[in-house]
């Protein structure tokens, strides 16, 4: 082994999705060890949920992983709607999984095209992903006014009912978005240069998923079947027939395929959900401030893995306590693990397959 | 002498309007491909977008980080851009339209172009840059090796025509051009494929993997001195495709037409099959590429030159 050079990859670099900020001691262009280095998006969310009221602090949440933001405030609101006890009405339930599943199909959509960007080709996935996000975005604008940063989950409900043909718009959705599937597939997923690019690289094993506690499709794509949509159904989950898909090696590509495969399975459990929703008021008829004391965990199945809210609350108009269990930042922490002795290509593969967002890694 | 001097202004200027020309069409193609308008403000279609580009780039500041290579960082622009002027020197563009008809033609344009790597290496080392240096060292590996299955497949090429003159070469096809031949089509395969290596095109950009590298060996670069890279690069593009039209295509020769239409047409074409492919296509990594060179692509071109050799000694 020669001199080994150290090579700061970030925290300004085309494919650390981010300020991820990794040092990397490589040899040659292999890498020999490497080490994240986190807090270049620090906002102290955590501290901030401190001194706010618990509605006040659901758009904050939206700043977390912000390109599932509905799913986070979905997780949110749960938690505490666990703990005041508000009940929520059917008609919101079935408004809220489909709210978070277009989000989850969406965001997925963002992976892939990443994930492609960081094989190397150039920006046309990434496009196409792109073109169809686009629709649900402007779906989202006009259910809750933001193209971003969305927040239409309250305590207690939604912000508002859906606007009237919304539901023709989604299911024109379903039938459009399934056609591009079998576009990605074509351009993307059986592609010889694609899959001798991800095929085999980073295999990340059951075990070691475990032992990091990686959760999502990381972990399914390990082989392991744990959704907590079928794990511990929440929302009206249990009423709607889906799979969940799971991949064979653990490799780059299982983990971009699950993503893939996941998309189809949330238009699926969309479909249902339009299929069947009740009439009846969403909103919630909460107030908007109030006191509760107690303290509750609460976990969903984001896009990107297990959100997990803990809330303590004594007594005053504010949490005394929020901790935000993130998934990326669990996801990211088996990076080194997977890239030491790959060469720095194929680093920036299994980091774009790792799918992180930097927003909820420093909270 | 002066006829020689006014051709090689003619082809400086053919230069630079075929480069601008290319960075247009590159930004409209990949526009077209990814559900884009392109540039749409600048003039007709944005026709003059990359004249507001060479502005921007000439007034831009010139900057020289601190601990450069002063001696290869400021020579690698030069050594990457003249090799690609001097090889228009043998370009035919028809029948009259050429600024030297040299006897060793083919030659000559394979061995000037592959002195841009010097170039690059030098940027990559002059760059004090761990990014540009990993570049140039792929780029270095990466040229070298893809100029074997690129020179074997010419030589088919100049064995069937029994000419290294460019126009030889060309009034060979007189009869039928050699892509037409099942052997030399062949050939053209792996000429194409070595050249987009050499030129360092998707799937094979691997010196300047913007996922990777940033920007490879020109990281580092602004100003002028990044235009001088950005333009020997879609020059090389073009002189790629005009060396492939003249082995393969017949050069200038075609019905109805001028034979400078011709050549640009059937250059201009391949040069858009090498941006169509730029933007579907996704990288390879950097030992894939050369086992593929040294493995598949270096033993098909010398069996193709084998057995094509017997059949035309027979």
């Amino acid at each position: 082994m020669g001199e080994l050079l150290t090579v700061n990859m970030g925290p300004q670099h085309p494919s650390t999705h981010g300020v991820l900020y990794l040092e990397l001691k490589m040899d040659g262009e292999i890498v020999v060890d490497c080490k994240p280095h986190l807090g270049y998006l620090h906002r102290s969310i955590e501290k901030i949920a401190e001194n706010r009221t618990y509605t006040q602090f659901i758009p904050y949440t939206d700043r977390l992983d912000y390109l599932a933001s509905m799913n986070n405030n979905l997780c949110y609101c749960m938690a505490v709607e666990k703990l005041l006890n508000v009940p929520v009405t059917d008609r919101a339930q079935y408004l809220r999984v489909i709210i978070a599943e277009l989000n989850r199909a969406i965001s997925h959509l963002v992976a892939i095209g990443t994930f492609a960007q960081d094989l190397g080709a150039y920006a046309t996935p990434l496009f196409y992903a792109f073109r169809d996000r686009e629709k649900i975005m402007d779906l989202f604008d006009s259910i809750c006014g933001a193209r971003l940063t969305y927040n239409y989950m309250r305590i207690g409900g939604v912000s508002a009912d859906i606007p009237v043909g919304t539901e023709q718009l989604i299911k024109d959705f379903i039938a459009y978005e399934r056609k591009m599937l079998i576009e990605y597939n074509e351009l993307l997923t059986y592609n010889v240069i694609f899959l001798a690019r991800s095929k085999k690289i980073g295999i990340l094993s059951k075990e070691v998923a475990a032992n990091y506690s990686v959760s999502g499709p990381i972990l399914r794509a390990s082989g392991v079947k744990w959704d907590l949509r079928k794990e511990e159904p929440y929302l009206v989950y249990d009423k709607f027939d889906f799979d969940v898909p799971v991949g064979t090696n653990g490799d780059s590509w299982d983990r971009y395929k699950v993503k893939l495969d996941e998309i189809e399975q949330s238009l699926r459990i969309i479909e249902q959900a339009i299929g069947g929703i009740p009439e009846g008021n969403p909103v919630s008829k909460v107030n908007r401030v109030f006191r509760g004391t107690g303290e509750v965990y609460l976990r969903t199945e984001n896009p990107r893995g297990e959100l997990g809210f803990y809330l303590v609350a004594e007594g005053g108009f504010m949490p005394y306590r929020c901790k935000i269990r993130s998934p990326s930042f669990s996801n990211l922490s088996v990076l080194p693990e997977l890239i030491k002795g790959l060469n720095i290509s194929d680093a920036v593969c299994v980091l774009g397959s790792l799918d992180i967002v930097m927003g909820e890694i420093d909270r | 002498m002066i006829t020689i001097l006014l051709k090689g202004a003619a082809a400086l200027g053919f230069i630079s309007l075929s480069a601008m020309f290319l960075i247009w069409l590159e930004r409209k193609v990949s526009a077209w491909i990814q559900n884009r308008m392109g540039p749409m403000m600048t003039g007709f279609q944005g026709t003059l977008q990359p004249v507001a580009d060479t502005i921007k780039l000439l007034l831009k500041e010139d900057i020289v980080p601190t601990g450069v290579d002063f001696f290869s960082w400021w020579l690698a622009p030069f050594f990457v851009t003249v090799p690609v002027v001097m090889a228009f020197l043998v370009i035919p563009f028809s029948r009259n339209i050429f600024v030297l008809d040299l006897n060793v033609g083919v030659l000559y344009i394979c061995s000037i172009t592959s002195v841009c790597v010097l170039g690059i290496f030098m940027a990559g080392w002059g760059s004090n840059n761990k990014y540009s240096l990993l570049g140039g060292m792929r780029s270095a590996a990466q040229i070298i090796s893809y100029e074997v299955p690129l020179l074997l497949s010419v030589l088919l090429v100049v064995m069937q025509s029994g000419s290294m003159s460019m126009q030889g070469i060309i009034q060979a096809q007189a009869h039928g051009w050699f892509i037409l031949k099942p052997h030399l089509a062949l050939a053209f395969l792996i000429y194409f494929i070595s050249a987009t290596a050499e030129v360092n095109r998707v799937p094979f950009d691997i010196p300047e993997a913007e996922s990777e590298l940033v920007a490879g060996y020109h990281t580092e670069y602004s100003g002028m001195k990044f235009a001088m890279f950005f333009v020997a690069e879609y020059t090389n593009m073009f002189i790629i495709s005009a060396i492939a039209t003249t082995l393969f295509f017949g050069g200038w020769q075609g019905p109805f037409l001028p034979g400078v239409v011709w050549f640009l047409l059937k250059s201009y074409g391949l040069v858009f099959f090498l941006m169509w492919m730029r933007w579907t296509l996704p990288r390879v990594r950097m030992d894939q590429m050369m086992s593929f060179a040294w493995k598949v692509l270096t033993p098909i071109a010398l069996l193709n030159l084998l057995v094509s050799g017997w059949f035309m000694v027979k």
